[in-house]
């Protein structure tokens, strides 16, 4: 059916893709923006905003409910943000000013590229991951990019001239250097129990999702792989958790923002549009990084553990249509994120910001010692406990 | 003073990694989202006016239709940001209320300088002036927010009288007898 779309040329079909999932993370990452402030009203018990509407729209019946979650404001706040004058300061170095909004919109946008977010069955009966680069360094690489995004963070705050800005980029370099380390190191054991002695090795997140793929074969050590990943290493999950509140400056540690006490953190200095790129860099690191937890520790897009997805379109009668399935496999998966979202803007509206120093203390002293000592123990058990033959 | 020593326990090893207050945390603004929101929307909902409520001071009539303004002037001198005009005027002798002797000629609120403070009501010797319930005052020019007198009677409207002392001291004055 979808043929003609393979016989394209690589040149034509990858923009393609790539356009078409910017133009849906895009999107995606303003409405989080919305979602974050009716998430916030709700949990403050307010109705959030609710009356914003286009006249020529509010005729058609069921907009109503639209207008009252706010989807109008966010077009109204988006469409404010293109058109309002975007004054740069006197004392900001012009061009690197410039630069900083832009380079924090490509480690984001880049980053999705290596994310897959469904899989279908080919005529063969492979599991093909819906992904734009199937690459074998996969996850390390979802790592080395998102982490070019402090150089924005750093960009702006030097570039801004000004003392807050300074103050908030630095904290953002120290903590972000902080908490990568402890990512990086809690999902190790992901990897090892996923590159088996003798297997080929991969970092992939497709060959993640398919170890926690396996069915229900009774009480017996096959059915460990129908389980989530979170079961089996939740203090993995735990730590890649918090180091991915920390990575992506959300509450309890928004270290370079801080608006109480360092005005507006390395944005202080941006106004209009390139302000609103700040921010939606900041929902797609969001997105891709709950993305990339769901992956690792939630069973990617299999909706139960113990159901994977082919099981599940063999239930549902799409497992013969690619189409169906793929986007079957793109509801639970984008249905997981969602909730991981949500939980992001819960935990934000639930408590305070960290002090800069308890933020260091947790992330060295706290942390990373509890990242190592994961790793060994599970290396060791993974060691002892896996059987030999490949 | 006695000196009231506050024991400060240690935290234990649950509070120091902080998971148990998080995990309440959560718990309390979970609860929150489901709970009905406790605002007002507005212009369309209106919030109760307390009984006793100080909004906009208005002039009022009493319920045989007289305005019980005597323009004496005390609220014009009593009123600390000096935000009452009054021009006194006598009342013509065929008007059936020509024994109260004077009534305002104009009489101007400025509500860019009031201050709700109630003391014009508070000092008023005939009931006339009430700070009542309007809480809401916009317009366009400095010009628009001073209330003429008209204005002032239109927000005022009538309100009962428990005395009628006008009326009672001109019977009193009928029979001969000074009150």
């Amino acid at each position: 059916m979808f043929d003609f779309y393979f016989n394209f040329p690589l040149w034509i079909r990858m923009p393609l893709q790539g356009v078409a999932v910017i133009l849906v993370l895009f999107p995606l990452a303003a409405a989080c923006s919305m979602a974050e402030r009716k998430i916030c009203a709700w949990i403050q018990d307010r109705p959030g905003p609710n009356r914003t509407i286009a006249p020529i729209l509010a005729w058609i019946p069921g907009m109503g409910v639209l207008q009252r979650l706010g989807l109008f404001q966010l077009a109204a706040d988006g469409g404010k943000f293109v058109f309002k004058e975007d004054p740069v300061p006197g004392h900001v170095n012009k061009l690197y000013f410039i630069a900083a909004p832009i380079l924090a919109m490509i480690p984001a946008l880049t980053t999705v590229a290596l994310v897959p977010f469904g899989a279908y069955l080919d005529s063969a009966g492979r599991l093909v991951p819906i992904m734009l680069a199937n690459v074998d360094v996969g996850l390390l690489a979802v790592f080395a990019v998102s982490s070019l995004g402090v150089y924005s963070v750093i960009l702006a705050g030097w570039a801004s001239n000004s003392k807050y800005p300074f103050l908030g980029s630095v904290r953002a370099s120290a903590q972000l250097i902080s908490y990568e380390l402890s990512m990086t190191l809690s999902v190790l054991p992901v990897f090892l129990l996923v590159n088996r002695p003798g297997g080929q090795g991969t970092l992939s997140l497709v060959d993640v999702v398919a170890m926690q793929s396996g069915g229900w074969h009774g009480f017996a050590a096959q059915s460990w792989h129908g389980l989530w990943g979170v079961f089996y290493l939740p203090v993995s999950a735990f730590i890649f958790l918090v180091a991915l509140f920390a990575e992506t400056n959300r509450q309890p540690f928004d270290m370079p923002e801080s608006e109480a006490d360092l005005v507006g953190g390395f944005h202080t200095e941006y106004g209009a549009f390139k302000w609103s790129l700040f921010f939606v860099a900041e929902y797609c690191h969001m997105i891709v990084g709950s993305g990339v937890f769901c992956l690792l520790f939630l069973g990617g897009w299999n909706l139960l553990p113990w159901l994977p997805l082919a099981k599940l379109a063999g239930l549902l009668g799409v497992a013969n249509h690619p189409l169906l399935m793929g986007l079957l496999g793109i509801v639970i998966f984008l249905g997981k994120v969602a909730a991981f979202i949500f939980f992001f803007m819960w935990v934000r509206w639930t408590i305070p910001r960290f002090r800069y120093d308890q933020v260091m203390k947790i992330g060295w002293q706290r942390l990373l010692p509890l990242a190592i000592a994961n790793l060994v123990v599970y290396a060791l058990a993974i060691a002892w406990l896996q059987p030999r033959t490949p | 003073m006695a000196v009231i020593p506050v024991e400060r326990k240690p935290l234990s090893l649950a509070e120091r990694t902080y998971l148990p207050q998080i995990a309440a945390g959560l718990k309390t603004t979970l609860k929150h989202i489901f709970q009905p929101t406790v605002t007002l929307e507005y212009p369309e909902q209106r919030p109760t006016i307390p009984p006793g409520y100080r909004g906009v001071p208005t002039l009022v009539f009493d319920p045989h239709g007289r305005e019980k303004c005597v323009s004496c002037q005390l609220c014009e001198f009593v009123c600390p940001p000096k935000a009452i005009r009054i021009t006194p005027g006598g009342i013509d002798p065929a008007d059936p209320a020509a024994h109260v002797e004077k009534r305002p000629q104009e009489f101007e609120i400025d509500m860019l300088r009031c201050i709700y403070c109630g003391l014009c009501q508070e000092v008023c010797p005939e009931e006339a002036i009430f700070l009542q319930n309007q809480y809401s005052m916009t317009g366009y020019t400095r010009a628009e927010m001073v209330n003429n007198k008209q204005k002032l009677y239109e927000l005022g409207g009538t309100l009962p009288d428990a005395h009628f002392k006008w009326d009672k001291k001109k019977a009193a004055e009928e029979h001969g007898n000074a009150h």
